[in-house]
């Protein structure tokens, strides 16, 4: 159990998908004007990461990697090449069935989302996690854990970057710098005040 | 209709992907603290690109709508997976230093946004031309970003060493802050801020503007 709570805390604070790993980039950038927004995608991708991840986990685990194949009398057979397709294809499908079931059982969360839910596929940070479960070899309840807190740490920098926004927007920044740059030069200053966390260890 | 030298050069420093449409930044920054493991990475997500659009748009007249996105992802992922194939069989220990940056190229927003708005509309050939001017253009801020990296903060550039460290018997005490992620942020920060210099058109409007000092105006006093 503490194993697990400290690799949710380390997947949180030391490896954050936006400021350390720079995953999920385009959207971090873009959807973050407004915290309300920014708040309404975190939710989405804490939610739509810690689905996949696990869910990835059992098809690697049972279908790709060496040897899963065992039980079909197949013990040589390695299908890890097949790895993306299969990742993406579990990604898009997971998206879209979240997309229906919100639709007919939590209306109000749905209109909330928006078109929020459909730009996950796209994130990287959800294709990330996935891929870097496979490389470090999480087992399955890792791999939970690691799901939960990779999202959760990308929804904290996406919503303590749309508020930081709110108020820049009221400065008077140099005119080549107006937008995207100074966006830049701030999340880097906050990249730099979460490497300060990465001594934190339990 | 757009000529070919036209497709190649504007995203270049007109349009360029990364700088201003903040596409693709995702994987453009955690591989750029060797240059040689960038010029791999542009490599790979050029040629991507490219083939991505040329399929894409081959096939453009028979494709239904309503699931071309499935289509997108199943062509471009396909591409990726020959990509870090050959990455593993010719360059195992590139391919080891890029770890999971290869695969990102699926969720590149570069790769898909091309697809989507170029490669649905062009002929073949024009759009494997286009997929070729983006990927140079993301290359160009690759490269950039990653030179300034590697030559200051382990002064040297594609492993032959420029600036003799301190450590090596040299004078050069090497920048810590550049081999960390923070520093690929300001080094695109400050990009973006030249290219919008040499081109005022690109400068964004700002949304609120300081009004000029009212406490002189006599109009609506008493």
């Amino acid at each position: 159990m503490e194993a697990l709570l400290s690799l949710f805390i380390k997947a949180v604070f030391i490896e954050n998908m936006a400021l350390q790993m720079f995953l999920g980039m385009c959207t971090f950038l873009a959807v973050s004007k407004k915290v309300e927004t920014a708040i309404g995608l975190g939710v989405a991708v804490i939610v739509v990461q810690s689905i996949t991840v696990p869910v990835n986990n059992l098809i690697f685990n049972y279908l790709l990697r060496e040897g899963a194949l065992a039980w079909l009398g197949l013990p040589d057979l390695s299908l890890a090449f097949l790895g993306f397709l299969c990742y993406i294809g579990v990604i898009a499908a997971m998206v879209q069935v979240l997309e229906m079931f919100l639709d007919k059982y939590v209306p109000a969360l749905y209109s909330a989302l928006g078109v929020f839910l459909p730009l996950i596929t796209v994130n990287c940070a959800i294709l990330g996690a996935t891929l870097f479960m496979v490389e470090r070899d999480y087992t399955f309840p890792e791999s939970i854990a690691f799901g939960l807190g990779s999202g959760f740490g990308w929804a904290l920098a996406i919503v303590a970057l749309a508020g930081i926004r709110e108020k820049l927007k009221y400065s008077d920044v140099p005119e080549g710098l107006r937008g995207l740059g100074i966006t830049f030069l701030t999340v880097g200053l906050m990249s730099l005040g979460f490497m300060s966390l990465s001594g934190v260890s339990l | 209709m757009t000529s070919a030298k036209e497709v190649v050069f504007k995203p270049l420093f007109d349009n360029n992907p990364i700088a201003l449409q903040i596409l693709g930044v995702c994987s453009a920054l955690a591989v750029t603290t060797q240059l040689s493991v960038t010029l791999v990475m542009c490599v790979a997500l050029t040629s991507v690109t490219a083939f991505s659009n040329l399929f894409i748009s081959i096939i453009r007249n028979h494709m239904p709508s309503s699931i071309r996105i499935i289509i997108q992802m199943t062509i471009i992922a396909s591409l990726v997976i020959v990509v870090d194939q050959f990455l593993q069989a010719y360059a195992y220990e590139i391919s080891k230093s890029l770890s999971v940056f290869v695969g990102l190229i699926i969720t590149n927003c570069i790769v898909m946004g091309r697809a989507e708005a170029f490669a649905m509309k062009n002929p073949p050939i024009l759009s494997f031309l286009d997929g070729i001017g983006n990927g140079l253009g993301y290359s160009f801020v690759l490269i950039v970003v990653a030179s300034v990296r590697e030559l200051f903060g382990s002064g040297s550039l594609l492993g032959f060493e420029i600036l003799p460290l301190v450590g090596n018997g040299g004078w050069y005490q090497g920048n810590g802050l550049m081999l960390l992620s923070p520093s690929a942020f300001f080094i695109i920060g400050l990009f973006i801020w030249v290219l919008r210099g040499l081109k005022k058109e690109q400068v964004e409007s700002a949304e609120f503007k300081i009004a000029p000092h009212a406490a002189h105006s006599e109009e609506g006093a008493f």
